[in-house]
């Protein structure tokens, strides 16, 4: 049973993308698409990290009767993210690509050391330990994207 | 206040990987003053003395320095286990290795058998911590990733490549009697193939893909490369020791196909990536992965030329290949990731909101990376041309070598100068 960390990481994989679009138009020196593109990434970002902290992350502690373990360090990186992609609006509501840039470079490697940390240990623990529930822990993913 | 959290308190301090990033660039440039002391006379042949000298400030002075530091850097993140008291475990693995790779230069180049003894003395307590240390995080590891297999597999190279290593040190310390050039082959052969390249597959599984934003390595390579390499190395060890000549060339064959194979799903893989902007690294991979394909390609040819195996020049440019292509662009790349990252994520969790933090490129200009990449990669190819014809080559091998060593030094001190300024003039 791999289904949630398929589902997640196909989420990560679709966030890079996103984060590649924009660090591109960046550095072509187009604000406009960058801002229209950084919009949509932050945004997918904010929906990923809820699905996570509002739906899998409370599944995983109630399972494991452990608030203060793994979703712990997740939550504060997720914060820490969140941090960063402020900083980087920033630098484009001032028009400072190359400030925006700089920040991208930390940014990338804050959300892949996130990722592997998530896809190599966090979901498959998940998948293991949610068991049979798995399915609708995924559902209600589905359901938190669609409201 | 430590708002920033907990990714911080389980990263070790910046001071435990930084110890050795900052030491080894000065070991590249101990490399060019010595090959510039001693000249043409160390592309004679790989088992001249002072080859080995040279061998060994590159490959414990540079390599084992940056690849243990980083190993304790990127445990806590990529197996999810911290290493116990950090501070003084990267202490006790980094003076005596530095310490030790100096005397055993001094060694090579004296031949005083106390050189030898202070060496391993110190060589074995610094990997004896080293291994105890990482080895228990590994075990430890809570799931068996592609790139934890990979890992224990390097991790169990080094152990017979130092116990190699220090035997053979025993031969020249204490004369202890033992078939010395088949050990030597023994040795080299799980240094550079076990332990280094399986060091450097195990984190690329991880890095390639994500930094690059390249498609995943294949699953049966990340699972099955490593174990395979580990149990070729292991025959072809006992072929060896046998005196199976035939039967170990034939386990050498999976070896260097092993090796090419990586190198060419790597290359291949970066074609494939979705970053589309300059990334300096970049050029540091690329050079890494085809000189580790050209060297895995010589070496194949060495198997089925019997002729070439015998010319000591190959047997030169297989080392350069390894040693300065290889290992050295990958580790010199990894560094400009590894050292602006850590500067700007332990700023940003002190300073929190109370300072504008500098980004990655103003701690380190893309302009002189990019500049510095391209005198190693001069350094790489007048070093090849050496092995062909020292007479010409050796001292502008020997000028590049130690150019781009000290700037790689310059370029990481100025990233810990500006973290410190930045630390210093925030308000408190
Ligand atoms: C405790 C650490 C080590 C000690 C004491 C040590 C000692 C030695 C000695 C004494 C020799 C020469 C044997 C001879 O002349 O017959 C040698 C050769 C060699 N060592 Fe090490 N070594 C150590 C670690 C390493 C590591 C970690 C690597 C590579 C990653 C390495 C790579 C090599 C290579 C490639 C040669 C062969 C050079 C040649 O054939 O020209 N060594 N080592």
């Amino acid at each position: 049973m791999a289904a949630i960390a398929e589902f997640l990481a196909a989420e990560h994989r679709g966030c890079d993308e996103s984060f590649a679009s924009a660090e591109e138009a960046a550095q072509a020196g187009d604000l406009a698409r960058c801002r229209a593109v950084f919009q949509r990434f932050q945004a997918e970002m904010e929906r990923h990290f809820q699905k996570e902290e509002d739906a899998l992350f409370p599944a995983f502690e109630q399972a494991s009767g452990n608030a203060m373990g793994p979703t712990r360090v997740m939550r504060l990186e997720h914060r820490q993210m969140r941090e960063t992609l402020a900083g980087m609006e920033g630098a484009l509501a001032g028009g400072d690509l190359a400030d925006f840039l700089g920040q991208a470079e930390a940014l990338l490697i804050l959300m892949q050391q996130h990722n592997i940390k998530e896809e190599q240990i966090l979901y498959p623990m998940c998948d293991r330990l949610l068991g049979s529930a798995v399915g609708s822990v995924i559902q209600a993913m589905r359901d938190l994207a669609a409201r | 206040m430590k708002p920033a959290g907990l990714s911080f308190e389980q990263a070790p301090p910046f001071g435990v990987p930084l110890r050795f990033f900052l030491t080894a660039p000065w070991f590249l440039v101990l490399a060019a003053a010595l090959l510039g002391w001693r000249g043409p006379e160390l592309f004679a042949s790989r088992w001249s003395p002072v080859t080995l000298a040279l061998t060994h400030l590159l490959t414990l002075g540079f390599m084992a320095q940056v690849m243990l530091g980083a190993l304790l850097q990127i445990l806590p993140v990529v197996v999810g286990v911290v290493v116990p008291r950090p501070r003084l475990t990267a202490a006790l693995i980094h003076i005596p290795l530095t310490l030790g790779a100096l005397a055993l230069a001094t060694a090579f180049l004296s031949g005083i058998p106390v050189w030898f003894q202070g060496a391993l003395g110190s060589l074995g307590l610094g990997f004896g911590v080293a291994l105890t240390a990482i080895n228990l995080a590994l075990w430890r590891a809570p799931v068996a990733s592609g790139t934890v297999i990979a890992l224990r597999c390097a991790l169990g190279a080094l152990l017979v490549t130092v116990g190699l290593g220090l035997s053979l040190g025993g031969y020249f310390g204490w004369g202890w009697r033992l078939p010395v050039v088949t050990m030597t082959h023994l040795h080299a052969a799980w240094g550079l193939v076990g332990w280094t390249a399986l060091l450097v597959a195990g984190v690329a599984y991880q890095v390639v893909p994500m930094f690059q934003i390249t498609p995943p390595y294949p699953r049966w390579l990340i699972r099955g490369l490593a174990p395979l390499m580990a149990v070729s190395l292991v025959v072809w060890s006992a072929f060896l020791l046998g005196g199976r000549e035939t039967a170990a060339a034939l386990a050498s064959v999976m070896l260097a196909v092993g090796l090419a194979g990586f190198a060419a799903t790597t290359l291949y893989l970066l074609t494939q990536r979705r970053r589309k902007i300059g990334d300096p690294t970049l050029g540091y991979w690329r050079i890494s992965m085809a000189s580790l394909l050209a060297g895995a390609l010589l070496w194949l040819a060495t198997l089925l030329v019997p002729a070439l195996a015998q010319a000591p020049q190959v047997q030169l440019l297989l080392g350069i290949l390894l040693i300065l292509g290889f290992a050295g662009a990958v580790i010199n790349g990894m560094l400009y990731k590894i050292v602006p990252f850590l500067a700007w994520f332990h700023l940003q969790a002190q300073l929190f909101r109370r300072a504008k933090i500098p980004t990655m490129k103003q701690l380190l200009p893309e302009t002189r990376i990019r500049r510095q990449l391209w005198i190693y990669l001069t350094a790489l190819l007048l070093s090849l041309a050496a092995a062909v014809d020292p007479s010409i080559f050796t001292y502008p091998a020997t000028l590049a070598l130690g150019v781009t060593g000290a700037w790689l030094g310059v370029n990481l001190l100025n990233i810990w100068r500006m973290y410190r300024r930045a630390l210093r003039s925030s308000p408190p």
